[in-house]
């Protein structure tokens, strides 16, 4: 019983990565896309917020919008997962659940 | 799997109107079913063949409708935030007076009750937008 999180919002413009991180269980798995992609840079003020959650949780990026934002790959947060759009497919079909935090 | 997609944002806002159509592609690919796709709220304007984006720029409304003929899906925009947005079909524009539509092909209007039967019908209902 694992559940898909995805986050589509830049944690400097909302908050909702930090709701999500706070609300979902160990275990789950969190897709950071479009502006989220941001949350999964080095050196952030939410880098620990990222850093510590890899730990029990799954971290992915969508690599198609961390590209398309001209973002490094040696900018990433260590453990955090790479996955394209099958893989984004592949995530939800291996999870029970997806809840979009938006 | 059976897969359902829910859209609740405008082409063009942000981007959610394209992940939504780059994950249907993908997961029709893969070789999933798609039950169907839902516009709600400002979603709808999905689904006006009006628009006329730069020659140079991807166009979200005839991707949907590509993707719809060749896989045959069911593209449907909620009633409520069609009228309000004006997205208009036959029905509707007979229904409220109006002398025009500009419902896209392979789009149909109809009611929320077709989210809740995706909802039932597929495994999974990934939702898109804000």
């Amino acid at each position: 019983m694992s559940d898909l999180h995805t986050v589509n919002k830049s944690p400097f413009e909302k908050n909702s990565l930090e709701s999500c991180l706070r609300l979902s269980k160990a275990g789950s798995a969190i897709l950071l896309y479009e502006d989220g992609v941001y949350a999964a840079l080095k050196g952030t003020a939410v880098e620990n917020m990222i850093a510590s959650a890899v730990g029990d949780k799954k971290v992915y990026v969508l690599g198609p919008d961390y590209k398309a934002r001209g973002l490094a790959d040696d900018r990433m947060i260590d453990g955090v997962e790479v996955v394209d759009y099958a893989g984004f497919v592949d995530l939800v079909e291996a999870n029970d659940k997806v809840q979009a935090w938006v | 799997m059976k897969f359902s997609i829910q859209v609740n944002e405008g082409p063009y806002q942000h981007q959610a109107s394209d992940s939504a159509y780059q994950f249907t592609k993908a997961a029709l690919e893969k070789g999933h079913e798609c039950f169907r796709v839902f516009f709600y709220h400002d979603g709808v304007l999905n689904g006006t063949r009006l628009t006329t984006p730069p020659q140079d720029d991807r166009n979200v409304v005839n991707n949907w409708t590509e993707l719809a003929e060749k896989y045959d899906l069911d593209l449907v925009v909620c009633v409520a935030a069609a009228q309000r947005r004006g997205i208009v079909d036959d029905g509707e524009a007979e229904r409220n007076g109006k002398d025009a539509t500009n419902i896209a092909p392979r789009f149909r209007i109809s009611g929320l009750g077709q989210l809740v039967e995706a909802a039932i019908q597929s495994e999974r209902l990934v939702v898109f937008g804000d």
